[in-house]
């Protein structure tokens, strides 16, 4: 296990490694620098000593070989410089945006667990009958239906009802207050978005509790169980449940780490300004240090993630054994 | 002979096709409703010029906005263009990138985790480290770079809508492929002296050929709806082409309470679609792969 553990950690390397590699030269291959748009902006005068002036402050004028050992040493020194668009420090500004997309990527979870697991079991429980066809339906919906999509239809919706019933439209609080100095505006912003990436979300949990409830249920020690004359509902909860949630767990933590770092068509829907939002828009300025910072956060998070499940997938179930 | 005979009386006896198509009713009503859905969507792609009331790029401004009507079913945009037509028309843009994409991810992926598998060793460390890059980096930095690089024609996003397909395709099929190299004939194939690409083309390739097809046909939902958010984020299909994701991004959000029907009507269209395929893909899924199927 220790030898697992310690050869998994060592596989992070190469693979953040590439993945800096892949960010780095992506970047560079998009024609234009961030100095250009800075300074140019759309067909204004171009004072060619100051977009130079900048490139040497920033440090694009250097030779790749250079910038890119600047930028993994700042990696490993979890030093990660300053934005070149708006020249506060990277971690200020991922900072600014992370408690957003944290808290929408946790409420989201919430959602997606409380839709999934239900109704996976109910789903497992009536296997093909129409309950079972209209929760998979449902679930189904849930990755056709596009994310921006859904946010519009919610709006619009919000919209429509509260102008029916209050006689007054009411929109959603654009800008982001913490929970803790104002909990109730924080939900009324938040709760729409986590509502509708969790829906999205919960459609591949839900067919995974189903398929796991529908294995464990044949297995010896549920027919035990039964015969020894136990309530279903208890079998299902206590004994059958117990056991499918193994894959469930991996599949929502995996979620999670999607959730962190890929929010960008949804934030754009509900105008919110978190990573996605700060994504785009550093990729649009080409803001270098920006977009890299943030790529290997998103992949940080993802192996970290991807790792954790692993070795909680272990500690739960002894039959699991890495080597 | 009996071998042949068998096979003789089973196509001498097959049930006729009526009979076929309602036992698969019964038995998968889910999958059966996503292929209707998916032959309605192929029969409109391929035949929107005669389907379509309308034609799908005509600029009337005459027309602008107008609800609903005998005329127009669903009304129009922005532009005065007919959205029912606009629809129709945007059924094959979207199944003709979709398509395309998921089957070139997955071919990639076949040919990359077949390949991973048969070599082993260093050559599978290397692959599987770039496949890891790979699921980890973020879809939408790919594809931002890949259309700001190459412009956004068809080709360029037809080929970043395909990159996040590959390395889950080579994943899957890799682990496959890894059960079916321990599998003697492989080695005999090896002792006969055959070279490496006829034992992966000919040898392998077709006993893996079952995930191949999970894989595509479930990614062909999820490469519509790709390619709808590019589109929805201007970094897909350009104006005027008809693409439900660019029918969105043009005003939907502008004019959602004045004129719903511009919001509501491609974001059905692009649900129903990626809904009937995913069904579809289901039902193939529990057709092929005797480990997930239900009973």
């Amino acid at each position: 296990m220790y030898k697992y553990t310690i050869k998994r950690v060592l596989l992070m390397i190469p693979t953040l490694i590439g993945a800096a590699i892949l960010v780095f030269t992506l970047l560079r291959l998009i024609p234009g620098d961030v100095c250009m748009l800075r300074l140019a902006g759309e067909g204004a005068f171009v004072d060619q000593a100051a977009i130079d002036l900048c490139r040497i402050n920033t440090g694009i004028a250097d030779p790749f070989i250079v910038q890119f050992i600047r930028f993994l040493t700042g990696l490993f020194t979890f030093d990660f410089g300053t934005s070149m668009w708006t020249g506060q420090p990277v971690t200020h500004e991922i900072a600014l945006r992370f408690k957003l997309s944290l808290e929408i990527a946790i409420m989201a979870t919430v959602v997606s667990v409380a839709i999934s697991i239900p109704l996976g079991t109910i789903s497992a429980i009536k296997q093909n009958t129409w309950i079972d066809y209209v929760v998979r339906s449902f679930s189904i919906a849930g990755i056709a239906i596009p994310s921006f999509w859904l946010g519009i239809l919610i709006i619009l919706g919000l919209l429509i009802t509260t102008q029916a019933w209050f006689g007054q439209a009411w929109m959603p609080p654009i800008n982001y207050v913490s929970p803790f100095e104002d909990p109730v505006g924080n939900i009324a912003q938040l709760i729409w978005p986590a509502l509708a990436t969790g829906y999205r979300y919960s459609a591949v949990a839900t067919r995974m509790t189903r398929s796991a409830l529908l294995e464990v249920l044949r297995e010896d020690y549920v027919r035990t169980a039964r015969a020894k004359g136990l309530l279903e509902k208890v079998i299902i909860n206590r004994h059958a449940l117990k056991n499918a949630m193994l894959p469930v767990v991996t599949v929502i933590g995996i979620e999670f780490a999607f959730l962190m770092g890929g929010l960008v068509v949804t934030e754009q829907v509900f105008n919110l300004n978190g990573l996605g939002k700060l994504f785009v828009e550093s990729v649009t300025n080409q803001d270098y240090t920006m977009t890299q910072s943030l790529v290997m956060l998103v992949v940080l998070i993802f192996i970290v993630t991807n790792f954790v499940v692993d070795l909680f997938y272990a500690w739960l179930d002894p039959r699991i054994r890495y080597s | 002979m009996s071998v042949s005979q068998d096979i003789q009386r089973e196509y001498l006896h097959r049930p006729p096709w009526y009979q076929l198509a309602w036992a698969l009713l019964r038995k998968q009503p889910l999958a059966a409703f996503g292929g209707l859905l998916v032959a309605t969507l192929v029969f409109m792609a391929v035949f929107a010029e005669y389907v379509a009331p309308h034609n799908a790029e005509i600029i009337s401004f005459e027309d602008m906005l107008t609800p609903p009507s005998v005329e127009h079913w669903l009304g129009t945009d922005q532009f005065g263009r007919d959205l029912l037509s606009r629809i129709i028309f945007g059924a094959r843009t979207a199944l003709f990138i979709g398509c395309i994409a998921a089957g070139t991810g997955a071919t990639a992926g076949l040919v990359l985790g077949v390949a991973s598998a048969y070599f082993g060793g260093r050559i599978d460390l290397i692959l599987q480290r770039i496949i890891d890059v790979f699921i980890a980096f973020p879809t939408i930095i790919i594809a931002l770079s890949i259309v700001s690089v190459f412009g956004s024609d068809l080709k360029n996003v037809i080929f970043a809508i395909c990159l996040p397909f590959i390395p889950d395709a080579a994943r899957i099929v890799r682990s496959n492929a890894l059960a079916i190299r321990e599998i003697p004939y492989v080695d005999a194939a090896r002792a006969l002296g055959f070279s490496h690409s006829r034992i992966i083309l000919r040898h392998m390739v077709p006993n893996v050929l079952a995930p191949y097809l999970i894989v595509l046909t479930a990614n062909i939902g999820q490469a519509i709806l790709l390619e709808a958010s590019l589109s929805y984020l201007g970094l897909g299909v350009q104006e005027p082409t008809p693409a439900w994701g660019l029918m969105l991004q043009g005003g939907a959000e502008e004019y959602a309470e004045s004129a719903p029907w511009v919001a509501i009507f491609p974001g059905l269209a692009i649900a129903v679609a990626v809904f009937g395929f995913n069904l579809f893909g289901d039902g193939v899924r529990d057709a092929l792969d005797p480990r997930l199927r239900s009973e």
